[in-house]
Protein backbone atom coordinates (compact mmCIF):
# COMPACT_ATOMS: atom_id res chain seq x y z
CA UNK A 1 0.00 0.00 0.00
CA UNK A 2 3.16 2.47 0.81
CA UNK A 3 5.74 2.29 -2.04
CA UNK A 4 8.49 4.67 -1.21
CA UNK A 5 11.16 4.51 -4.10
CA UNK A 6 14.59 5.75 -4.31
CA UNK A 7 13.69 8.97 -1.90
CA UNK A 8 16.28 11.37 -1.46
CA UNK A 9 15.88 14.69 1.03
CA UNK A 10 18.78 16.97 0.50
CA UNK A 11 19.16 20.15 3.48
CA UNK A 12 21.12 22.26 1.36
CA UNK A 13 24.61 20.68 0.98
CA UNK A 14 23.63 17.25 3.18
CA UNK A 15 22.50 14.51 1.85
CA UNK A 16 20.21 13.47 4.51
CA UNK A 17 18.64 10.51 2.66
CA UNK A 18 19.88 9.08 -0.46
CA UNK A 19 17.88 6.55 -2.72
CA UNK A 20 15.88 4.98 0.33
CA UNK A 21 13.57 2.71 -0.57
CA UNK A 22 10.54 1.25 1.74
CA UNK A 23 7.50 -0.30 1.14
CA UNK A 24 4.63 -1.71 3.19
CA UNK A 25 2.07 -4.43 2.27
CA UNK A 26 -2.00 -4.22 3.58
CA UNK A 27 -1.50 -5.99 7.28
CA UNK A 28 2.36 -5.98 7.65
CA UNK A 29 4.75 -4.45 10.30
CA UNK A 30 8.00 -3.26 8.79
CA UNK A 31 10.62 -1.08 10.79
CA UNK A 32 13.20 0.83 9.88
CA UNK A 33 16.39 0.99 11.88
CA UNK A 34 19.89 2.34 12.17
CA UNK A 35 21.71 4.45 13.99
CA UNK A 36 21.54 7.81 14.85
CA UNK A 37 21.68 10.12 12.34
CA UNK A 38 20.72 7.98 9.80
CA UNK A 39 17.84 9.54 8.32
CA UNK A 40 14.92 7.67 9.55
CA UNK A 41 12.93 10.52 10.84
CA UNK A 42 13.46 12.22 7.60
CA UNK A 43 12.24 9.61 5.83
CA UNK A 44 9.21 9.50 7.84
CA UNK A 45 9.08 13.74 7.51
CA UNK A 46 9.01 13.29 3.43
CA UNK A 47 6.27 10.07 3.71
CA UNK A 48 4.14 12.01 5.90
CA UNK A 49 4.49 15.66 4.09
CA UNK A 50 6.37 17.21 6.72
CA UNK A 51 9.24 17.48 3.72
CA UNK A 52 8.96 17.96 0.19
CA UNK A 53 11.29 15.41 -0.82
CA UNK A 54 14.12 16.80 -3.38
CA UNK A 55 14.19 13.21 -5.27
CA UNK A 56 12.13 9.97 -5.67
CA UNK A 57 8.71 9.20 -5.68
CA UNK A 58 5.96 8.09 -3.01
CA UNK A 59 3.27 5.92 -3.49
CA UNK A 60 0.23 5.28 -0.90
CA UNK A 61 -2.38 3.53 -2.67
CA UNK A 62 -0.70 3.61 -6.29
CA UNK A 63 -1.28 7.61 -5.77
CA UNK A 64 1.88 9.98 -5.84
CA UNK A 65 1.68 11.93 -2.36
CA UNK A 66 5.08 13.25 -2.69
CA UNK A 67 5.38 17.23 -1.53
CA UNK A 68 1.15 16.94 -0.92
CA UNK A 69 0.08 18.94 2.25
CA UNK A 70 0.00 16.90 5.47
CA UNK A 71 -3.37 17.20 6.28
CA UNK A 72 -4.34 15.93 3.11
CA UNK A 73 -2.17 12.78 3.54
CA UNK A 74 -3.35 12.31 6.84
CA UNK A 75 -6.80 12.34 4.93
CA UNK A 76 -5.86 9.31 2.85
CA UNK A 77 -5.62 7.12 5.61
CA UNK A 78 -1.90 7.99 6.87
CA UNK A 79 -1.52 9.55 10.50
CA UNK A 80 1.91 9.36 12.08
CA UNK A 81 3.06 9.84 15.91
CA UNK A 82 6.32 11.84 16.88
CA UNK A 83 9.59 11.15 18.84
CA UNK A 84 8.39 13.39 21.68
CA UNK A 85 5.04 12.79 22.27
CA UNK A 86 2.64 15.80 20.86
CA UNK A 87 -0.40 15.40 22.48
CA UNK A 88 -2.87 18.93 23.25
CA UNK A 89 -1.53 19.09 26.63
CA UNK A 90 -4.25 21.57 28.02
CA UNK A 91 -7.23 19.77 26.25
CA UNK A 92 -8.37 16.61 28.18
CA UNK A 93 -7.71 13.17 27.37
CA UNK A 94 -11.45 12.33 25.37
CA UNK A 95 -11.54 16.01 23.88
CA UNK A 96 -7.76 14.68 21.90
CA UNK A 97 -9.61 11.37 20.52
CA UNK A 98 -12.73 13.98 19.53
CA UNK A 99 -10.69 16.75 17.84
CA UNK A 100 -8.91 13.74 15.80
CA UNK A 101 -12.36 12.94 14.19
CA UNK A 102 -12.84 16.46 13.23
CA UNK A 103 -12.77 16.00 10.05
CA UNK A 104 -15.28 12.85 9.92
CA UNK A 105 -17.63 15.17 11.61
CA UNK A 106 -17.56 17.03 8.76
CA UNK A 107 -20.51 19.53 8.98
CA UNK A 108 -21.35 23.04 8.36
CA UNK A 109 -21.03 25.36 11.28
CA UNK A 110 -24.61 26.04 10.86
CA UNK A 111 -25.41 22.37 11.97
CA UNK A 112 -23.36 22.91 14.56
CA UNK A 113 -25.51 25.64 16.17
CA UNK A 114 -28.80 24.37 15.07
CA UNK A 115 -27.45 20.69 16.32
CA UNK A 116 -29.36 19.10 13.60
CA UNK A 117 -30.42 15.59 14.43
CA UNK A 118 -27.64 14.45 11.39
CA UNK A 119 -24.82 16.52 13.42
CA UNK A 120 -26.10 15.20 16.90
CA UNK A 121 -25.68 11.56 15.62
CA UNK A 122 -22.19 12.09 13.91
CA UNK A 123 -21.21 13.36 17.18
CA UNK A 124 -22.36 10.42 19.14
CA UNK A 125 -20.40 8.24 16.82
CA UNK A 126 -17.10 10.22 17.70
CA UNK A 127 -17.78 10.25 21.14
CA UNK A 128 -18.25 6.28 20.97
CA UNK A 129 -15.62 5.41 19.29
CA UNK A 130 -13.25 7.67 21.56
CA UNK A 131 -14.44 5.62 24.23
CA UNK A 132 -14.00 2.31 22.57
CA UNK A 133 -10.59 3.27 21.82
CA UNK A 134 -10.02 4.62 25.77
CA UNK A 135 -11.03 1.34 26.91
CA UNK A 136 -8.69 -0.25 24.61
CA UNK A 137 -5.92 1.53 25.90
CA UNK A 138 -6.70 1.74 29.35
CA UNK A 139 -7.16 5.18 29.63
CA UNK A 140 -11.20 5.21 30.32
CA UNK A 141 -10.57 6.36 33.74
CA UNK A 142 -8.51 9.30 33.10
CA UNK A 143 -11.22 10.56 29.80
CA UNK A 144 -11.68 14.22 31.54
CA UNK A 145 -7.95 14.31 32.87
CA UNK A 146 -5.86 17.29 31.08
CA UNK A 147 -3.51 15.08 28.87
CA UNK A 148 -0.98 17.07 29.67
CA UNK A 149 -1.38 15.24 33.59
CA UNK A 150 -0.55 11.67 32.25
CA UNK A 151 1.78 10.37 32.82
CA UNK A 152 4.46 9.43 30.29
CA UNK A 153 3.34 5.70 29.37
CA UNK A 154 0.10 6.70 29.37
CA UNK A 155 0.45 9.87 27.13
CA UNK A 156 2.09 7.51 24.41
CA UNK A 157 -0.70 4.92 24.58
CA UNK A 158 -2.84 7.86 24.31
CA UNK A 159 -1.43 9.08 21.03
CA UNK A 160 -2.16 5.86 19.50
CA UNK A 161 -5.50 6.16 20.54
CA UNK A 162 -5.45 9.04 18.58
CA UNK A 163 -4.14 8.26 15.48
CA UNK A 164 -6.25 5.42 15.99
CA UNK A 165 -9.64 7.10 16.05
CA UNK A 166 -8.96 8.53 12.59
CA UNK A 167 -9.47 4.85 11.16
CA UNK A 168 -6.09 4.98 9.49
CA UNK A 169 -4.93 2.52 7.12
CA UNK A 170 -1.20 3.15 7.62
CA UNK A 171 -0.02 3.77 11.47
CA UNK A 172 3.53 5.41 11.13
CA UNK A 173 5.23 5.56 14.26
CA UNK A 174 8.17 6.85 15.36
CA UNK A 175 10.17 5.46 18.11
CA UNK A 176 7.03 5.08 19.86
CA UNK A 177 8.69 3.00 23.04
CA UNK A 178 11.03 5.69 23.89
CA UNK A 179 11.26 6.63 27.57
CA UNK A 180 8.61 3.58 28.41
CA UNK A 181 9.82 1.11 30.89
CA UNK A 182 10.66 -2.60 29.62
CA UNK A 183 6.83 -3.31 30.84
CA UNK A 184 5.64 -0.45 29.44
CA UNK A 185 7.53 -1.47 26.57
CA UNK A 186 6.38 -5.10 26.78
CA UNK A 187 2.43 -3.44 26.74
CA UNK A 188 3.08 -1.58 23.87
CA UNK A 189 4.44 -4.50 21.66
CA UNK A 190 0.85 -5.91 22.27
CA UNK A 191 -0.89 -3.24 21.65
CA UNK A 192 1.16 -2.84 18.06
CA UNK A 193 0.79 -6.23 17.07
CA UNK A 194 -3.14 -6.15 18.01
CA UNK A 195 -3.58 -2.91 16.32
CA UNK A 196 -2.36 -4.94 13.04
CA UNK A 197 -4.37 -8.52 13.82
CA UNK A 198 -7.45 -6.89 15.18
CA UNK A 199 -8.19 -3.65 12.70
CA UNK A 200 -6.37 -4.71 9.97
CA UNK A 201 -3.80 -1.54 10.08
CA UNK A 202 -0.27 -2.08 8.42
CA UNK A 203 2.14 -0.20 10.63
CA UNK A 204 5.49 1.47 9.48
CA UNK A 205 7.54 1.72 12.58
CA UNK A 206 10.98 3.40 13.66
CA UNK A 207 12.58 2.40 16.65
CA UNK A 208 16.29 1.73 18.77
CA UNK A 209 14.89 -1.16 21.20
CA UNK A 210 15.80 -4.01 19.74
CA UNK A 211 13.98 -6.22 21.00
CA UNK A 212 10.29 -4.47 20.23
CA UNK A 213 11.57 -4.35 16.30
CA UNK A 214 13.18 -8.08 16.30
CA UNK A 215 9.96 -9.30 17.89
CA UNK A 216 7.02 -7.86 15.78
CA UNK A 217 8.12 -6.65 12.62
CA UNK A 218 7.21 -8.92 9.43
CA UNK A 219 10.42 -6.74 7.75
CA UNK A 220 12.98 -4.75 8.74
CA UNK A 221 14.52 -1.51 6.74
CA UNK A 222 18.50 -1.06 7.87
CA UNK A 223 19.49 2.82 6.83
CA UNK A 224 22.92 4.51 7.85
CA UNK A 225 23.83 7.76 7.19
CA UNK A 226 20.96 8.46 4.68
CA UNK A 227 21.79 5.27 2.50
CA UNK A 228 19.88 1.70 2.68
CA UNK A 229 22.00 -0.72 4.42
CA UNK A 230 20.09 -4.11 4.18
CA UNK A 231 16.52 -4.58 4.24
CA UNK A 232 15.27 -8.47 4.84
CA UNK A 233 13.24 -10.57 7.71
CA UNK A 234 14.04 -10.23 11.40
CA UNK A 235 16.03 -13.28 11.15
CA UNK A 236 18.30 -12.25 8.07
CA UNK A 237 19.23 -8.43 9.41
CA UNK A 238 20.38 -9.96 13.04
CA UNK A 239 22.74 -12.10 11.14
CA UNK A 240 23.79 -9.46 8.31
CA UNK A 241 27.32 -8.24 8.23
CA UNK A 242 27.10 -5.13 7.19
CA UNK A 243 23.98 -4.08 9.85
CA UNK A 244 26.68 -5.66 12.71
CA UNK A 245 29.27 -3.50 11.38
CA UNK A 246 27.20 -0.19 11.12
CA UNK A 247 25.84 -0.79 14.52
CA UNK A 248 28.99 -1.99 16.61
CA UNK A 249 31.32 -0.24 14.76
CA UNK A 250 34.01 -1.65 12.14
CA UNK A 251 37.43 -2.62 14.50
CA UNK B 1 -20.73 58.11 51.65
CA UNK B 2 -20.13 60.55 49.16
CA UNK B 3 -16.95 59.27 48.95
CA UNK B 4 -17.91 55.64 48.28
CA UNK B 5 -20.45 56.90 45.51
CA UNK B 6 -17.92 58.68 44.05
CA UNK B 7 -15.46 55.55 44.18
CA UNK B 8 -18.40 53.35 42.59
CA UNK B 9 -19.22 56.17 39.95
CA UNK B 10 -15.14 55.64 38.87
CA UNK B 11 -15.47 51.88 39.08
CA UNK B 12 -18.56 51.30 37.42
CA UNK B 13 -17.22 53.92 34.49
CA UNK B 14 -14.14 52.02 34.11
CA UNK B 15 -16.00 48.59 34.27
CA UNK B 16 -17.92 49.98 31.08
CA UNK B 17 -15.28 50.85 29.24
CA UNK B 18 -13.01 47.99 30.47
CA UNK B 19 -15.26 45.33 29.21
CA UNK B 20 -15.53 46.89 25.55
CA UNK B 21 -11.22 46.86 25.13
CA UNK B 22 -11.90 43.31 26.76
CA UNK B 23 -14.13 42.58 23.75
CA UNK B 24 -11.63 43.97 21.55
CA UNK B 25 -8.35 42.36 23.28
CA UNK B 26 -9.73 39.18 22.38
CA UNK B 27 -9.48 39.59 18.69
CA UNK B 28 -5.43 39.82 19.50
CA UNK B 29 -5.30 36.88 22.13
CA UNK B 30 -7.12 34.66 19.20
CA UNK B 31 -4.98 35.87 16.57
CA UNK B 32 -1.90 35.57 19.13
CA UNK B 33 -2.82 32.20 20.22
CA UNK B 34 -3.40 30.68 17.12
CA UNK B 35 -0.39 32.24 14.90
CA UNK B 36 1.86 33.83 17.07
CA UNK B 37 1.19 37.14 15.33
CA UNK B 38 -0.15 40.48 16.68
CA UNK B 39 -2.58 41.84 14.15
CA UNK B 40 -2.06 45.55 14.09
CA UNK B 41 -4.66 45.98 11.81
CA UNK B 42 -7.45 45.22 14.48
CA UNK B 43 -7.84 48.03 15.50
CA UNK B 44 -9.11 49.34 12.15
CA UNK B 45 -11.11 46.35 11.89
CA UNK B 46 -13.27 47.98 15.28
CA UNK B 47 -12.95 51.48 13.70
CA UNK B 48 -14.61 50.38 10.77
CA UNK B 49 -18.02 48.15 12.36
CA UNK B 50 -18.22 51.55 14.54
CA UNK B 51 -18.05 53.38 11.04
CA UNK B 52 -20.43 50.88 9.40
CA UNK B 53 -23.25 50.67 12.37
CA UNK B 54 -23.16 54.59 11.61
CA UNK B 55 -23.85 54.57 8.05
CA UNK B 56 -26.53 51.48 9.21
CA UNK B 57 -28.21 53.90 11.86
CA UNK B 58 -28.02 57.28 9.56
CA UNK B 59 -29.84 54.58 6.58
CA UNK B 60 -32.31 53.33 8.69
CA UNK B 61 -33.23 56.82 9.83
CA UNK B 62 -33.13 58.65 6.56
CA UNK B 63 -36.02 55.69 6.33
CA UNK B 64 -37.85 56.58 9.00
CA UNK B 65 -37.17 53.49 10.64
CA UNK B 66 -36.55 54.80 14.56
CA UNK B 67 -37.89 51.45 16.50
CA UNK B 68 -34.93 51.02 18.98
CA UNK B 69 -34.34 47.65 18.95
CA UNK B 70 -34.83 47.41 15.55
CA UNK B 71 -32.07 50.17 14.82
CA UNK B 72 -29.52 48.84 17.15
CA UNK B 73 -29.85 45.18 15.88
CA UNK B 74 -29.40 45.82 12.37
CA UNK B 75 -26.60 48.51 12.85
CA UNK B 76 -25.01 45.65 14.90
CA UNK B 77 -26.01 42.97 12.36
CA UNK B 78 -24.25 45.40 9.49
CA UNK B 79 -21.05 46.21 11.42
CA UNK B 80 -20.61 42.50 12.23
CA UNK B 81 -20.85 41.24 8.70
CA UNK B 82 -18.75 44.39 7.00
CA UNK B 83 -16.12 43.90 9.77
CA UNK B 84 -15.82 40.52 9.53
CA UNK B 85 -15.31 39.88 5.91
CA UNK B 86 -12.78 43.06 6.45
CA UNK B 87 -11.08 40.89 9.22
CA UNK B 88 -11.23 37.74 6.86
CA UNK B 89 -10.02 39.39 3.49
CA UNK B 90 -7.40 41.17 5.62
CA UNK B 91 -6.45 37.71 6.42
CA UNK B 92 -6.04 36.14 3.20
CA UNK B 93 -4.62 39.12 1.34
CA UNK B 94 -1.87 40.65 4.25
CA UNK B 95 -1.21 37.72 6.28
CA UNK B 96 -1.62 34.07 4.92
CA UNK B 97 1.09 34.84 2.29
CA UNK B 98 3.50 35.66 4.21
CA UNK B 99 2.77 33.44 7.10
CA UNK B 100 5.61 30.96 8.34
CA UNK B 101 8.64 33.67 7.45
CA UNK B 102 10.45 35.61 10.36
CA UNK B 103 8.40 36.80 12.58
CA UNK B 104 8.71 40.42 11.19
CA UNK B 105 7.33 39.66 8.02
CA UNK B 106 3.89 39.57 8.98
CA UNK B 107 4.30 42.47 11.64
CA UNK B 108 5.48 44.82 9.19
CA UNK B 109 2.73 43.38 6.84
CA UNK B 110 -0.08 44.45 9.60
CA UNK B 111 1.40 47.84 9.98
CA UNK B 112 0.84 48.24 6.54
CA UNK B 113 -2.19 46.81 6.32
CA UNK B 114 -3.35 49.36 9.27
CA UNK B 115 -2.27 52.49 7.32
CA UNK B 116 -3.75 51.53 4.93
CA UNK B 117 -7.39 51.06 5.94
CA UNK B 118 -6.94 54.03 8.25
CA UNK B 119 -6.13 56.20 4.79
CA UNK B 120 -8.80 54.19 2.94
CA UNK B 121 -11.35 55.25 5.58
CA UNK B 122 -10.14 58.78 5.75
CA UNK B 123 -10.80 59.02 1.97
CA UNK B 124 -14.28 57.92 2.09
CA UNK B 125 -15.04 59.43 4.85
CA UNK B 126 -13.47 62.81 5.37
CA UNK B 127 -11.02 63.01 8.37
CA UNK B 128 -13.50 65.01 10.20
CA UNK B 129 -15.49 63.27 13.30
CA UNK B 130 -18.69 62.46 12.62
CA UNK B 131 -21.35 62.57 15.16
CA UNK B 132 -22.75 59.81 16.45
CA UNK B 133 -26.81 59.75 17.52
CA UNK B 134 -27.40 59.18 21.13
CA UNK B 135 -29.94 56.38 20.69
CA UNK B 136 -29.64 55.24 24.21
CA UNK B 137 -30.32 58.18 27.00
CA UNK B 138 -31.17 58.44 29.81
CA UNK B 139 -29.69 56.88 33.41
CA UNK B 140 -30.35 55.70 36.83
CA UNK B 141 -29.35 57.96 39.85
CA UNK B 142 -29.03 57.03 43.49
CA UNK B 143 -27.77 59.31 46.19
CA UNK B 144 -29.53 62.68 48.02
CA UNK B 145 -30.46 65.37 45.93
CA UNK B 146 -27.82 68.40 45.24
CA UNK B 147 -24.92 66.10 46.03
CA UNK B 148 -22.93 63.96 43.99
CA UNK B 149 -25.01 61.44 42.84
CA UNK B 150 -23.90 58.11 41.04
CA UNK B 151 -25.13 57.73 37.87
CA UNK B 152 -25.55 54.17 36.06
CA UNK B 153 -26.53 55.78 32.25
CA UNK B 154 -28.73 53.06 30.53
CA UNK B 155 -26.15 52.84 27.88
CA UNK B 156 -23.45 51.66 29.90
CA UNK B 157 -26.17 49.53 31.31
CA UNK B 158 -26.14 48.15 27.80
CA UNK B 159 -22.64 47.75 26.92
CA UNK B 160 -22.45 45.68 30.28
CA UNK B 161 -25.48 43.59 28.97
CA UNK B 162 -24.08 42.97 25.32
CA UNK B 163 -20.50 42.89 26.22
CA UNK B 164 -21.15 39.86 28.68
CA UNK B 165 -23.45 38.10 26.02
CA UNK B 166 -20.53 37.71 23.31
CA UNK B 167 -18.47 37.01 26.49
CA UNK B 168 -20.38 33.94 27.12
CA UNK B 169 -21.63 33.33 23.58
CA UNK B 170 -17.63 33.07 22.79
CA UNK B 171 -16.77 30.78 26.13
CA UNK B 172 -19.05 28.71 25.30
CA UNK B 173 -18.00 28.10 21.98
CA UNK B 174 -14.51 27.84 22.38
CA UNK B 175 -15.33 25.27 24.89
CA UNK B 176 -17.94 23.90 24.02
CA UNK B 177 -18.43 22.92 19.85
CA UNK B 178 -16.27 21.20 17.45
CA UNK B 179 -14.97 24.14 15.82
CA UNK B 180 -13.98 25.95 19.05
CA UNK B 181 -12.16 22.13 20.28
CA UNK B 182 -10.73 22.12 17.03
CA UNK B 183 -9.48 25.93 17.54
CA UNK B 184 -7.78 25.35 20.76
CA UNK B 185 -5.94 22.31 19.34
CA UNK B 186 -4.83 24.31 16.48
CA UNK B 187 -3.24 27.22 19.13
CA UNK B 188 -1.72 24.35 20.71
CA UNK B 189 0.05 22.72 18.01
CA UNK B 190 -0.69 23.98 14.62
CA UNK B 191 1.60 21.23 13.15
CA UNK B 192 -0.57 18.77 14.80
CA UNK B 193 -3.85 19.44 14.41
CA UNK B 194 -2.99 19.65 10.47
CA UNK B 195 -1.42 16.14 10.73
CA UNK B 196 -4.57 15.14 11.93
CA UNK B 197 -6.70 16.11 9.54
CA UNK B 198 -7.98 19.37 10.58
CA UNK B 199 -7.78 22.28 7.94
CA UNK B 200 -6.21 24.89 9.58
CA UNK B 201 -6.33 27.62 7.35
CA UNK B 202 -10.37 27.33 7.98
CA UNK B 203 -9.27 27.72 11.11
CA UNK B 204 -7.38 30.56 11.18
CA UNK B 205 -9.52 32.24 9.30
CA UNK B 206 -12.27 31.34 11.76
CA UNK B 207 -9.86 32.93 14.13
CA UNK B 208 -9.63 36.21 12.25
CA UNK B 209 -13.68 36.55 11.42
CA UNK B 210 -14.78 35.90 15.31
CA UNK B 211 -12.14 37.81 16.24
CA UNK B 212 -13.37 41.09 13.61
CA UNK B 213 -16.74 39.98 15.05
CA UNK B 214 -16.44 41.22 18.32
CA UNK B 215 -14.87 44.01 17.51
CA UNK B 216 -17.62 45.22 15.34
CA UNK B 217 -19.74 44.92 18.10
CA UNK B 218 -17.13 47.07 20.38
CA UNK B 219 -17.41 49.83 17.36
CA UNK B 220 -21.05 50.28 17.64
CA UNK B 221 -20.91 50.67 21.80
CA UNK B 222 -18.40 52.90 22.04
CA UNK B 223 -18.94 55.07 18.96
CA UNK B 224 -22.42 55.25 20.68
CA UNK B 225 -20.88 55.76 24.45
CA UNK B 226 -18.24 58.32 23.10
CA UNK B 227 -20.93 59.87 20.26
CA UNK B 228 -18.70 60.37 17.83
CA UNK B 229 -15.84 58.17 15.49
CA UNK B 230 -12.97 59.72 13.32
CA UNK B 231 -10.68 57.46 10.89
CA UNK B 232 -7.78 57.44 14.12
CA UNK B 233 -10.93 56.19 16.20
CA UNK B 234 -9.83 52.56 15.96
CA UNK B 235 -5.66 53.62 16.37
CA UNK B 236 -6.19 54.22 20.82
CA UNK B 237 -8.62 51.84 21.45
CA UNK B 238 -5.97 49.47 19.45
CA UNK B 239 -3.48 50.23 21.50
CA UNK B 240 -5.47 49.90 24.57
CA UNK B 241 -7.14 46.34 23.87
CA UNK B 242 -3.38 45.62 22.95
CA UNK B 243 -2.19 46.45 26.08
CA UNK B 244 -4.96 44.47 27.85
CA UNK B 245 -4.56 41.71 26.12
CA UNK B 246 -0.51 41.38 26.98
CA UNK B 247 -1.60 42.81 30.79
CA UNK B 248 -3.91 39.48 30.64
CA UNK B 249 -1.78 36.88 29.31
CA UNK B 250 -1.40 37.36 25.42
CA UNK B 251 -2.79 34.06 23.75
CA UNK B 252 -5.40 33.60 26.91
CA UNK B 253 -9.02 34.39 26.30
CA UNK B 254 -9.39 34.67 30.04
CA UNK B 255 -6.23 36.75 30.10
CA UNK B 256 -7.93 39.11 27.79
CA UNK B 257 -11.21 39.49 29.78
CA UNK B 258 -9.75 40.36 32.88
CA UNK B 259 -6.91 42.46 31.64
CA UNK B 260 -9.29 44.59 29.94
CA UNK B 261 -11.58 45.39 32.72
CA UNK B 262 -8.08 45.67 35.43
CA UNK B 263 -7.34 48.40 32.33
CA UNK B 264 -10.73 50.28 32.28
CA UNK B 265 -10.80 50.58 36.00
CA UNK B 266 -7.29 51.73 36.03
CA UNK B 267 -8.03 54.18 33.66
CA UNK B 268 -11.52 55.81 35.40
CA UNK B 269 -10.21 55.68 39.19
CA UNK B 270 -7.01 57.50 37.10
CA UNK B 271 -9.35 60.01 36.14
CA UNK B 272 -11.25 60.23 39.24
CA UNK B 273 -8.76 61.05 41.38
CA UNK B 274 -5.52 62.27 39.64
CA UNK B 275 -6.70 63.48 36.24
CA UNK B 276 -8.18 62.74 32.86
CA UNK B 277 -4.67 63.62 31.24
CA UNK B 278 -2.77 61.07 32.90
CA UNK B 279 -5.22 57.80 32.33
CA UNK B 280 -3.24 56.80 28.80
CA UNK B 281 0.35 57.37 31.16
CA UNK B 282 -0.90 54.77 33.53
CA UNK B 283 -2.23 52.51 31.21
CA UNK B 284 0.46 51.99 29.36
CA UNK B 285 2.84 52.28 33.04
CA UNK B 286 0.55 49.28 33.53
CA UNK B 287 2.31 47.68 30.37
CA UNK B 288 5.77 48.23 31.10
CA UNK B 289 4.98 47.44 34.85
CA UNK B 290 3.76 43.78 33.73
CA UNK B 291 6.12 43.27 30.68
CA UNK B 292 9.04 44.03 33.34
CA UNK B 293 7.83 41.86 36.17
CA UNK B 294 5.61 39.31 34.46
CA UNK B 295 5.98 39.22 30.85
CA UNK B 296 3.58 36.21 30.66
CA UNK B 297 0.91 38.34 31.53
CA UNK B 298 -1.49 37.65 34.36
CA UNK B 299 -3.19 34.39 32.85
CA UNK B 300 -0.29 33.90 30.60
CA UNK B 301 1.46 30.19 31.23
CA UNK B 302 5.20 30.39 31.01
CA UNK B 303 6.24 28.73 27.45
CA UNK B 304 8.44 25.90 28.67
CA UNK B 305 11.00 24.91 26.04
CA UNK B 306 10.65 21.27 25.26
CA UNK B 307 13.56 19.57 24.39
Amino acid sequence: MLEVKNLSMRFGGLLAVDQVSVDVQEHEIVSIIGPNGAGKTTVFNCISGFYKPTGGQILFEGKEIQGKPDYRISRMGMVRTFQHVRLFGNMTVVENLLVAQHRHVNTNLLAGLLKTPDYRAREKRSLDRARYWLNRVGLLDMANREAGNLAYGQQRRLEIARCMVTEPKLLMLDEPAAGLNPAETRELDQLIVSLKEDYHVSVLLIEHDMSLVMGISDRINVISQGRPLASGKPEEIRQNDDVIKAYLGEA
Amino acid sequence: MQDLLYFFQQLINGLTIGSTYALIAIGYTMVYGIIGMINFAHGEIYMIGAYTALIAITGLATLGIAWLPLVLLVALICAVIVSSSMGWAVERVAYRPVRGRHRLIPLISAIGMSIFLQNYVHLAQGSRNIGFPALIEGSFRMGPENTFQLSISYMQITIFIITLVCMTALSLFISRSRTGRACRAVSQDLGMASLLGIDTNRIISATFVIGAALAAVAGLLLGMYYGSVDPLFGFIAGLKAFTAAVLGGIGSIPGAMLGGLILGVAESMTSGYLSGEYKDVVAFSLLILILLFKPTGLLGKPEVEKI
